[in-house]
């Protein structure tokens, strides 16, 4: 094949994705390195890629410290019960003290941030979220991030990082291919910041068909953030806490405007409230610590996602469904009605979509809800990804190794969906981890850590064989077959795809077994993952086109063996609703109020699992 | 709703494949207009239908469980700052009309060239803040928060 090498060298920052936590490093990073060499590498197009592509209709992580309505401490409290105790409070506590300036500079860009007319602060939709016209959200952010980079490669697939052979662990940049072109792009970098995307389509979806299409997280959100990392052999924490998301039914429109702006609320099928009859069960589960629905009541504590879940879920199977959402008391305020449209057009559009198509106008019905097949990732509420560190003036020392935001590997960064433990960071959050990381990035070029950095031709040419290879596969066992896609030397990206999500959905707790898994299945699914990576190195692409599915089936499929072992790992039930351990159905504490560190070998696959304390914010 | 593309209207200028953010806008060789190569890996994300300066491209509900007859049309203008959507409904009883801003100032401009900026102090590279900070936290004179300030500590163990 005739694809050229194309280097890129002497780079000093190199931003693997650019979604909000990539254009918020490539940003930042010009200030702190303003004569440093800032490159982005971007899987499509950085003015419309990650999962803020289509726009958001609100900003989910903003303090108003200016307002005098929070400070960073209470929105750490916030993150820590709705997941259930299992968060990085010091990585929390540092992006909250931050994301205020973000969000200020984003107006000064140009974002409309809607204002509240009495108040003259920011229009809030709930505590912590701010609404917006955001549908050119991702345009505006990535001008800024174009205007700090010195080179921005749009339609670069990144497979693999660089690895340092002069100093075990440590990063000396990444390598992939030009979808457009089929090049081979080798970025040799000081530093590399990984804010790639988390992780849709690993589980079956409840979708068939063209449907499958309309996931809740972006379908290109590849797992590449942890496909990456993992690869590396950067340690990973908390992989085991997939999300669950209760959406519109089909269409997976957001609810949080409908809930907290237009007080919409859910009743089953009878048009009976039904969350409070599940919780004295639920409360047997995780315990009065958790689940205290008085309390919650008094003090405006949020009940965790995962248990508002678990009742929906329950209540369904119970035979009392379907879920309906009650809007049509809202809707009948033509204002309030406007609000629910454009929340779908800002962000959903295919919900508008959907309504359009079945004549449901939720002024005269009230439309269903359902809750959504598992996706991992590190923004929402949820906290998987990379073990990094936190920053000095915060961390305790299991938290701290020198540089904020640095992975177990030297000079590699994360930011968004990549950094574990950091929940409810959202897009400006992840913006705001970004500009962390790319601080604490220039930080380390500036002490010198990334000197001497080697990087041998033969590592770069092990690498170009190792990503064209499904492409020449196809060339040697396509013609062995007549025509179609059935080879019995083959398999191609969509057929791996399909093999990877029933082995989820079934083994590790997805949608069709009510989010049901035990040691048994998950020892199960790990030999069939095993036996699924081995028949990744038989992937065949056709084109080029097809080698980018090839590899955002490998990242996801890494991403789906860390799940796998995570959720063995930890022997509890810490999220019902999220998932079950039908082998140890309640909540732990005594051990298990830990974090779940682990890390793949990148020469022998081998994985180790270890607990790490869990810290947590309290008076001094 | 898979995206898909009017055979009239489509003349082949590849906006489309430019902007696609899962990479499914492709060009037919044959006909030398656009397409959708992978419909099931379409999040109906409007950003080809944005970016079409002959409003070729449509979408037509996911086919697993949208029926046929809707439509949900957009016109998106940077010069104006604004966006355009209207919905119509497959019984024809609703047609909406919703118009909303996308940008409150000119295209590019009020973004910041940091490589032009003072740079930072060696103090200033030494402490917690970021570019714009204090200042931008809470748009005071207040400083940046810290354990201390806040009167807090990191504690191990179980805390609810």
């Amino acid at each position: 094949m005739a694809y050229k090498t194309i280097i890129e060298d002497g780079i000093d920052v190199l931003v693997v994705g650019a979604g909000l936590g990539g254009t918020g490093a490539a940003f930042e990073a010009r200030y702190w390195g303003q004569d440093k060499k800032i490159v982005i590498a971007e899987k499509a197009n950085i003015d419309r890629s990650g999962a803020v592509a289509q726009g958001l209709y609100a900003i989910n992580c903003y303090m108003g410290t200016r307002f005098g309505e929070n400070n960073p401490e209470d929105h750490v409290r916030y993150a820590r019960i709705d997941l259930m105790g299992m968060v990085r409070e010091d990585l929390l506590f540092d992006m909250a003290r931050h994301v205020d300036s973000a969000v200020h500079q984003f107006e000064e860009w140009g974002l409309p941030l809607m204002r509240n007319p009495k108040t003259g602060a920011y229009q809030r939709e709930g505590r912590w979220q701010i609404m917006i016209h955001g549908e050119s959200y991702k345009p505006i952010v990535a001008e800024a991030a174009k205007k700090s980079a010195d080179k921005v490669f749009n339609r670069i697939c990144v497979t693999h990082l660089l690895m340092d052979e002069s100093k075990p662990n440590r990063i000396a940049g990444a390598v992939g291919f030009n979808v457009r072109t089929g090049n081979y792009h080798v970025f040799k970098s000081k530093t590399v910041i990984v804010a790639a995307g988390g992780a849709s389509n690993i589980y079956k979806p409840r979708s068939v068909g063209e449907g499958a299409g309309r996931v809740w997280y972006a379908p290109w959100s590849s797992g590449s953030a942890y496909g990456l990392l993992i690869g590396a052999g950067a340690k990973m924490t908390q992989m085991e806490n997939r999300i669950v998301l209760a959406r519109f039914k089909d269409g997976y429109g957001p609810v949080g405007a409908y809930f907290l702006h237009l007080k919409t609320y859910t009743q089953n099928g009878l048009g009976e409230e039904y969350e409070s009859k599940w919780w004295p069960q639920l409360q047997e589960m995780v315990g009065k610590e958790y689940l205290d629905p008085e309390l919650s009541h008094r003090t405006h504590r949020p009940i965790p996602t995962c248990l508002r879940n678990h009742a929906l879920i329950s209540e369904v199977n119970a035979g009392r469904g379907p879920i309906h959402m009650v809007t049509m008391e809202a809707f009948q305020d033509p204002h309030l009605e406007e609000i629910g449209w454009h929340n779908f057009l800002g962000m959903t559009v295919g919900q508008a979509v959907l309504w359009a198509a079945t004549d449901v106008d939720p002024k005269n019905e009230n439309p269903e809800l359902t809750t959504s097949e598992p996706y991992v990732m590190g923004s929402h509420a949820t906290g998987c990804g990379a073990w990094c560190s936190g920053p000095e003036d915060v961390s305790p020392p299991e938290y701290f190794w020198g540089y904020n935001r640095m992975t177990t590997v030297e000079g590699l960064f994360g930011a968004g969906d990549a950094v574990g433990g950091t929940p409810h960071a959202f897009s400006s959050g992840s913006f705001t981890e970004g500009r962390l990381a790319a601080k604490a990035a220039c930080k380390y070029i500036d002490d010198g850590k990334a000197e001497g950095i080697r990087v041998s031709d033969a590592q770069i040419e092990r690498r170009r064989q190792e990503i064209y290879k499904p492409m020449e596969h196809y060339r040697v066992y396509r013609n062995e077959i007549t025509a179609g896609s059935v080879n019995p030397n083959y398999i191609n990206p969509r057929q791996g795809l399909d093999r990877l999500q029933k082995l989820m959905d079934e083994y590790c707790g997805g949608v069709t077994v009510s989010y049901m898994t035990n040691e048994n299945l998950l020892n199960i699914g790990l030999k069939k993952m095993k036996l699924l990576e081995e028949d990744l190195e038989k992937l065949a692409a056709e084109n080029i086109h097809e080698l980018l599915r090839a590899w955002e089936l490998k990242h996801r499929q890494l991403t789906s063996e860390a799940v796998l072992h995570h959720t063995l790992f930890r022997k509890e039930t810490r999220w019902p609703g999220y998932y079950y351990r039908g082998d140890a159905l309640k909540v732990d504490d005594e051990n298990w109020h830990v974090l779940t560190v682990s890390r793949r070998d990148p020469d022998t696959g081998e994985y180790t699992m270890e607990k790490a304390p869990c810290y947590h914010l309290v008076d001094a | 709703m898979p995206t898909f593309v009017y055979m009239t209207r489509c003349d082949g200028c590849g906006q489309c494949v430019d902007i696609c953010p899962s990479d499914i806008m492709h060009i037919d060789t044959t006909i030398r207009r656009a397409y959708n190569i992978e419909p099931n890996m379409c999040w109906e994300c409007y950003s080809c239908v944005k970016a079409c300066p002959h409003n070729a491209i449509d979408v037509r509900g996911y086919a697993d469980f949208a029926p046929l007859g809707h439509s949900v049309r957009v016109r998106r203008d940077e010069e104006k700052g604004v966006i355009a959507w209207r919905i119509i409904f497959r019984n024809g009883e609703k047609d909406m009309n919703l118009l909303a801003p996308i940008t409150t100032k000119p295209w590019g401009q009020c973004t910041p060239k940091l490589k032009e900026v003072p740079a930072p102090s060696k103090e200033m590279r030494d402490s917690q803040l970021l570019f714009n900070e204090p200042k931008y936290i809470r748009l005071d004179d207040g400083g940046l928060h810290t354990l201390e300030s806040n009167g807090l500590k990191m504690q191990a163990g179980v805390c609810y």
